[in-house]
Formats: C-alpha cells, sequence, structure tokens
C-alpha cells in the first residue's frame, strides 16, 4: 500500500468532474446517460478508498447499493429515451420540450 | 517506483483519458466503449485497494450488463444519428464547461485540503484491510456485513428493483401495443409516430 489515498481520491474527484461537464454540454439523452454512470463511477471510487482508509469493508458494502440504484435507474431511463425517440423520433435533449410552457 | 505505484499510474491515466474521450467522441457507440475503458480501469483501481469482490462487480454488472443494455438501446435507435450542434441557448456550452471547472477545482481543493498528498496516510487502516481481506476474506467479511448491520437496506433494496422491473414492463408493453395497433386503420396521432 504505497500509493496515498488522496491520489484515488483526485482521480474520483477529476472524474465526477469530467462527468459533469458532459451532463451540462452534451444533448444526446444516452450520451448524458453515460456521462451520469461515469459520475456514479466515480463515487463507487470514493467509497473504495474511504473504506481503505478506514481499514473496514462497510464502504465497499455501499458500492453494491450504489451500483443496484446506477442498474434501476438506467433500464427506467433507456426504457423512458427508447419510448421517446419512437414517439417523436429524436433523442436529443432539446426537442423534448413537453413540459415547457 | 513500486510496482502499485507503477499500476496506479496507469490506471489513473486510462481512466482520466478514456473519460476525456468520452467528452470529444462524436459517436454515442465510441462514447459507450471509452466509458468501458473507464470502467475496467477503475476496476483495476479497486483491485489495488482491497476490494477484489468490489472489482470483479465492477467489470461483469457495469463493463458487462449495463454496458450492453445501453449498447442495445444506442442501436436500436440507429446508429449513425448525430448530435445536434445548434445551440437554442446561446453560449450554454462554454457557460457550462466554465460552471463544470469551477466544481472540479471546488472538489479538488476540499480533497487536497483534507487529505495530505505526501503521507502514505491510513497506513493502519490499509494494513486492518489487508488483515480482513486475508482472514475471513474479502467476499466473506462483505458477506457477513451486508447480511447483518446492512440487511434493512438490502432488503429495501430488493423492492427498488421489482418496482424498476415492474416500470420497465409496462412501459415496454404500451410500446409493444403501439406498434402492432400502427398497422391497422385506426390511425390516430399517437399511434402515427
Amino acid at each position: 500500500m504505497s500509493v496515498a489515498p488522496a491520489y484515488y481520491l483526485v482521480l474520483a474527484a477529476l472524474l465526477f468532474t469530467v462527468g459533469v461537464i458532459g451532463v451540462l454540454t452534451r444533448r444526446n439523452a444516452i450520451v448524458i446517460f453515460m456521462f451520469i454512470e461515469l459520475m456514479l463511477n466515480a463515487v463507487n471510487l470514493v467509497f473504495v478508498t474511504f473504506a481503505r482508509i478506514q481499514g473496514d469493508v462497510a464502504g465497499q458494502v455501499l458500492v453494491f447499493f450504489v451500483l443496484v440504484v446506477a442498474a434501476a435507474e438506467a433500464v427506467v431511463g433507456l426504457a423512458i429515451i427508447l419510448m421517446i425517440a419512437r414517439r417523436r423520433g429524436t433523442s436529443n435533449v432539446d426537442d423534448i420540450s413537453l413540459l415547457r410552457w | 517506483m513500486t510496482m502499485e505505484q507503477v499500476v496506479f499510474g496507469v490506471t489513473f491515466v486510462v481512466a482520466l483519458g478514456s473519460a476525456l474521450a468520452m467528452l470529444f467522441a462524436r459517436n454515442a457507440v465510441h462514447v459507450a466503449l471509452f466509458l468501458v475503458g473507464t470502467q475496467i480501469a477503475l476496476a483495476l483501481a479497486f483491485l489495488l485497494q482491497g476490494a477484489a469482490f468490489v472489482a470483479a462487480v465492477q467489470i461483469i454488472v457495469y463493463a458487462g450488463a449495463i454496458m450492453v443494455l445501453f449498447l442495445f438501446v444506442i442501436m436500436l435507435l440507429g446508429v449513425d444519428t448525430e448530435e445536434a450542434l445548434a445551440e437554442p441557448l446561446p453560449g450554454q456550452r462554454p457557460f457550462a464547461l466554465g460552471l463544470g471547472v469551477l466544481l472540479g477545482a471546488e472538489i479538488l481543493y476540499l480533497v487536497l485540503r483534507g487529505v495530505d498528498l505526501a503521507v502514505t496516510g491510513a497506513a493502519d487502516g490499509g494494513a486492518r484491510l489487508t488483515a480482513i481481506n486475508e482472514d475471513p476474506g474479502n467476499v466473506t467479511a462483505l458477506a457477513r456485513l451486508l447480511f447483518s448491520r446492512y440487511l434493512f437496506p438490502f432488503e429495501a433494496t430488493s423492492i427498488l428493483l421489482v418496482v424498476a422491473i415492474v416500470g420497465v414492463m409496462t412501459l415496454a408493453r404500451r410500446m409493444g401495443r403501439a406498434t402492432v395497433v400502427a398497422p391497422s386503420d385506426e390511425t390516430d396521432q399517437e399511434v402515427a409516430a
């Protein structure tokens, strides 16, 4: 264990930042979903790193819960994207303005 | 330079490089492939930190199952749908980029203020984790914790999954009916799409 945990936290912070920038700048709904997955992955890395800092596996257990939420979110979200794409012929988030007044 | 430092350096470069490549890839399939690259690199980072089981699950569930689902949907919608470059809100992208960089700087500041880079830190924590991984074993320790202290969240998870399954089946069923009705005479606007 020679690499300091802080470096892993730096990596997680950078990955999370890239995820946020991707969500804010991309327009394709599926691509936005993939950047959300990237952010969840960065958070998983933080959990595992803190598990190592604490010397306890509780952080690794929490990764499972993140994983389950990510899977459920991806499945439901992709089904919704698929339905919108079938109905309106687009997965561009700028064109989906049904709820806008 | 020890072996762990070398492996961590490779992991760092691959994970961050793939993530940055995701930002610049125009094709959705390329974005998905770069995401798989990041996830495999992260699995390596988990492995380096004594989380062997989580690393395996990361590859099987994330890089395997979830990414295949993403690729399925990308293929269903058509690969060659290029992203529209028109901006309804002028200047939104540079503004978002600036805010994102600002957020990253804030997180980095907090991390570097809270944890010292020079200190190998958590030496006893890492040693304790290694001991846990050797005596009951990583999977055993995880299972003991999951089915004792985290039993209630674990059960709540199953409810979440059932709700997600029911929701997706409802969505998929409606979609199926629309495609069945479409070729018949009842062509109302809803079905026409």
